[in-house]
């Protein structure tokens, strides 16, 4: 009797999973369960990049407040975030690790353009979701050679140009000098720059130089800049030799149109301690709200974003552009798992990713929107110009392609 | 010929860094006849400290006084408690302690302090001196102080009876002993004093590079090359080092070679330098007798 | 000096039966650990080669280096080229890359003959931090791939399987790498335990003494240069192959400092010492990070201090000290 019952009961137990729409199939790869997600991530926490390191303090702090809130479809977030150096072979090292040994479901914001080349093709032949670089190089964007990469920043390349055609309509016989950080980053923007300006640029770029990130000052560079007699002047520094060099123009009384790329445009790590009226005129792209503008005083992800860093990461500073980048980046990764629901491969994680439609990023500039195509990876479509009127960055004009 | 003499007088200000860590470099080893890789860091870490107390209401002079006193406990503390055990240790051993104390102080600076750059205030006038353009007050009485430091340090090893205890203790500590000179206590109030020189360097370049953990990484190659190429063993010569190779560096930079190669030709410089005089410009130049 | 020195110069034999069972289990390695660990190891191979050619330097020659990062870069940049430009196979980059580092290493010991100890150190400190702008030159772009740096393809093994065991890249490379360390070793101990390895040990502690007695001390410090730098020159090349990327980022002031400092944790003047430091360089980082993730490097400074007070002849000489007291314990011969 008993034994008719079973063969009754697991008849019908199999029709019911027959008939049951597909939907409610939980699909995984590797990193993915029903209890968590694993993401994996490369960050300088140490070396001479480390002040990047706040970017993953607070994407680890984001994942830790949305565990606490339930995670993501009822998942929790294994973020694990190891020290890479911004040395390529730790780079190597590290995210073979986080693939092979700690099996990641996808890797997140890996920072740097020599950490992320030296693993571009590893992850690829791997076929993991190697999403949002942290890094603006144009040669993200392959869908058809590298279908699993997807950058995050705008192009350093593309808003080079966009400062070079900006020249050429506001000030069409401008003599520049650029000051450039000597390796990829700084290259990339500057190349951009030339090919902005096009034919004038050979003409119109009177005086360039470059430095290394091991140099203490480049107060040197900036007195050969100004004696070339520039009125005009591009700058490509990272953070804390863009505060010199802002300050420095400032003391010898040089007084050029002065743009700055948008690596360093953060009020609260670049200009206040530069100084907020020596920074007056400055002009430069934004695509992510700033912890120091007054507009964002009510805004909820702004708020929300405070919040977190009070509680989860009280040493960051609110006012550095790491944290806000960091936060947007968390929030577009929580959004693209959050509509994976349970089909979790990587296969349909990319695929989300790379059909984003006019996507609202919270802590990203209204109107400035996420979009991608499976032949475009190129995320933010536009960047909205900004000058600096000594407390807030002021947008002027309308956001322009950065394509 | 204007551009001319800023790149001068900058290279005199940039130069006027990499002097103040050269001393401290010097007092180093006049005292203990070591290479302190680990004396950038010790510098930043004490500039740290001044900024805490800056930042915690602490007005300007004491917190500069205070530090010095933290400075000095600090390099004490360093040499009785880790230099100490290795002090008969071979040379080598000493220099990867050394790497050791940096890269501690390097990653305790960054946790505690993190890595954003900070600002550090300048008890010198923000206006520029005479109305020049060229440098501004606080480089210029940066390179004061590092001048009366010098003197400083010159006339105390040589006219103090103290300072030459201290050299004799570097140079033949058995026989040092002998004479009665509590060889120890030289050492750690070297590294004391040593700390101290530093934690004014490194008061004297944060508000010009901005304080942050990695501040003096690129200072202390620059700095090791003035002390060296200007003699190891004198205060003077390393500070003229600093300054010589603060204006070389900005000179070539600007007319020469172009920043993308201001590295290969500084190290083309050293290595000639040390090759025609191998003890550097103004040091003692050391004849060994079979 | 102390009882570090392995390859005495009194023409001891190699311990065969020792290396016999070391290399079946170096062989036997792989294919038990995931190919993450065999890379690891393949990395650290390729360090104790770097270290060995630093301590035929430093600790038998006693010139310091704080540069040896520069060699390191010019052979990985050597394969890299060789590879990227002119498709040469991997494993004949190796022996070019070395030659060139001889010469490199040669040229640059002449000039460094004149000087000594902290003067020297400079020196090859200002040649580690130099390179880097150097690889980025831009006339020498088209060569070393500028600040991008070059890819390598990563090399596939020739067969499939061997004796029934598959093998993947990451195991090839791993018995590519045994073997061209296996090479240097014994290229090394031949060296050091003949006339040469004498010459630069009576140069290093008795300079004077020793050009009394007829050697040319000149030629024998220039040359311990140059084979020092072919050693870390066949390293570097070994490591571009292993990691399939070369970028002047790869090649920091910080990574020469940290092949010093796996020389003496490992131990001077000894052979086996290479293989502990390589590991601890390779493996101490991580665990730090592990154990840290705040200040992981406070960690590894502070390991490296106690290891210093505690172990002063490095690893090796602890071991041996270790073994030397056993031996007297099981009541060996006085």
């Amino acid at each position: 009797m008993k034994k008719r019952h079973m063969i009754i009961a697991s008849v019908a137990l199999m029709s019911a999973t027959l008939l049951t729409p597909a939907l409610a199939q939980k699909k995984y790869d590797p990193g993915a369960s029903d209890t968590e997600i694993k993401i994996g991530q490369t960050m300088p926490y140490s070396g001479p990049a480390s002040a990047y390191g706040t970017i993953g303090k607070v994407q680890a702090a984001y994942f830790k407040q949305l565990n606490e809130q339930g995670g993501i479809n009822g998942r929790k977030i294994n973020f694990i975030s190891l020290d890479d150096g911004y040395s390529p072979p730790k780079t190597v090292e590290m995210v073979r690790k986080l693939v092979e040994q700690e099996e990641v479901l996808v890797l997140l914001g890996t920072l740097g353009t020599p950490s992320n080349t030296a693993i571009h093709k590893y992850v690829n032949t791997k076929k993991v979701p190697h999403m949002f670089l942290a890094t603006g190089a144009s040669k993200w964007n392959d869908p058809k050679g590298h279908p699993w990469t997807i950058g995050f920043n705008p192009n350093y390349n593309s808003e080079g140009r966009l400062y070079g055609q900006e020249i050429l309509r506001t000030k069409p016989n401008a003599k520049i000098a650029v000051l450039f950080q000597n390796d990829d980053y700084g290259k990339d923007y500057y190349s951009g720059f030339k090919d902005g300006l096009g034919d004038k640029a050979k003409s119109m770029i009177v005086a360039e130089a470059s430095y290394e990130v091991t140099d203490p000052t480049i107060d040197s560079q900036i007195v050969t800049l100004k004696g070339s007699g520039a009125d005009t002047f591009f700058n490509i520094t990272t953070p804390k030799f863009a505060a010199q060099a802002i300050r420095k123009v400032d003391d010898i009384g040089w007084k050029p149109t002065h743009y700055l790329n948008n690596v360093s445009a953060s009020v609260g790590s670049v200009l206040k301690p530069a100084g907020l009226d020596k920074s007056v005129g400055l002009i430069s792209m934004l695509y992510i709200k700033e912890g120091s503008d007054k507009r964002w005083d009510n805004d909820p992800t702004m708020n929300d974003f405070k919040a977190l860093i009070k509680k989860y990461a009280p040493e960051v500073n609110p006012d550095d552009g790491n944290a806000t980048y960091g936060y947007a980046v968390s929030q577009l990764m929580a959004h693209v798992l959050k509509q994976a629901g349970d089909n979790l491969t990587r296969e349909n994680v990319m695929k989300i990713a790379a059909s984003l439609k006019d996507h609202q990023i919270p802590m990203a500039l209204p109107g400035v929107l996420a979009n991608t195509a499976a032949d475009d990876f190129a995320l933010f479509q536009t960047m909205q110009l900004v000058r600096f009127d000594g407390s807030i960055w002021v947008p002027f004009g309308k956001p322009q392609s950065v394509r | 010929m204007e551009t001319f003499i800023h790149q001068v007088v900058a290279g005199i200000a940039t130069g006027g860094v990499y002097a103040s860590l050269a001393l401290a470099l010097v007092m180093i080893y006049q005292s203990t006849h070591h290479i302190n890789f680990a004396q950038g860091e010790i510098a930043m870490f004490a500039t740290y400290l001044a900024w805490t107390l800056i930042n915690a209401g602490v007005p300007y002079w004491v917190a500069f006084f205070g530090t010095i006193l933290l400075a000095f406990a600090l390099g004490v503390l360093i040499q009785r408690i880790i230099i100490r055990p290795v002090e008969k240790a071979p040379v080598l051993n000493v220099v990867v302690v050394f790497i050791g104390l940096l890269v501690i102080l390097n990653s305790l600076a960054g946790w505690i302090f993190t890595y954003t750059i900070k600002s550090f205030p300048s008890p010198f006038p923000k206006e520029p001196p005479f109305g020049l353009s060229f440098i501004s007050s606080h480089e210029l009485g940066s390179i004061g102080v590092t001048l009366v430091l010098l003197v400083m340090l010159y006339s105390f090893f040589r006219f103090t009876p103290l300072g030459l205890a201290m050299r004799a203790a570097a140079q033949n500590p058995d026989s040092s002993r002998l004479v009665g000179i509590r060889v120890g206590w030289m050492l750690a109030l070297g590294w004391g004093l040593a700390a101290v020189l530093g934690s004014i360097a490194g008061m004297m370049i944060a508000p010009i590079v901005f304080l942050e953990p990695n501040m003096m990484s690129g200072v202390l190659l620059y700095a090791f090359a003035a002390a060296l190429v200007g003699g190891i063993d004198s205060p003077g010569g390393a500070v003229l080092g600093g300054f010589l190779v603060g204006i070389l560096e900005n000179l070539l930079g600007a007319y020469v070679i172009g920043t993308e190669l201001k590295l290969s030709v500084a190290l083309v410089l050293i290595v000639t330098v040390l090759t025609i005089r191998p003890a550097g410009l103004f040091g003692k130049v050391i004849v060994t007798r079979v | 000096m102390t009882s570090t020195q392995s390859p005495d110069a009194s023409g001891a034999k190699l311990p065969w039966l020792r290396i016999s069972v070391i290399m079946a289990v170096a062989c036997a390695l792989p294919f038990f650990l995931s190919n993450y660990h065999v890379f690891q190891a393949s990395m650290v191979l390729s360090t104790a080669i770097a270290l060995v050619g630093l301590n035929i330097l430093t600790g038998y020659s006693g010139q310091i280096s704080l540069g040896h990062g520069a060699f390191l870069a010019i052979g990985a940049y050597t394969t890299a080229i060789l590879m990227d430009k002119f498709d040469v196979p991997y494993w004949a980059t190796i022996p070019v890359a070395g030659l060139v580092c001889l010469i490199a290493g040669f040229l640059f010991g002449l000039p460094a003959l004149k000087l000594e100890g902290h003067y020297l150190a400079l020196a090859t400190f200002a040649l580690a931090v130099a390179l880097p702008q150097l690889l980025k030159f831009r006339y020498l772009e088209p060569w070393t791939g500028g600040v991008q740096g070059i890819v390598i393809m990563k090399p596939d093994p020739p067969m499939a399987s061997f004796l029934g065991l598959t093998l993947n890249s990451d195991r090839w490379l791993y018995f590519v790498a045994l073997l061209v360390t296996a090479i240097m070793y014994l290229v090394a101990w031949n060296l050091l335990r003949g006339r040469i390895g004498r010459a630069l040990i009576a140069i290093r502690d008795q300079p004077t003494a020793a050009a009394l007695m007829g050697i040319d001390t000149s030629l024998y410090k220039s040359l311990a240069f140059g084979v020092s730098a072919l050693f870390t020159g066949v390293a570097g090349s070994l490591s571009a192959i292993l990691v399939a990327f070369v970028a002047p980022d790869s090649f920091t002031v910080f990574l020469s400092i940290t092949l010093m400092v796996g020389m003496v944790v490992g131990g001077l003047t000894s052979l086996p010492g290479a293989l502990y430091g390589a590991t601890f360089v390779q493996f101490v980082p991580n665990l730090a990070d592990q154990i840290s993730k705040a200040a992981p490097w406070a960690i590894y400074g502070a390991l490296l201090i106690i290891l210093m007070v505690v172990l002063p002849t490095g690893i090796a000489g602890g071991l041996n000290l270790l073994w030397s007291k056993v031996a007297r314990k099981s009541g060996a011969s006085i």
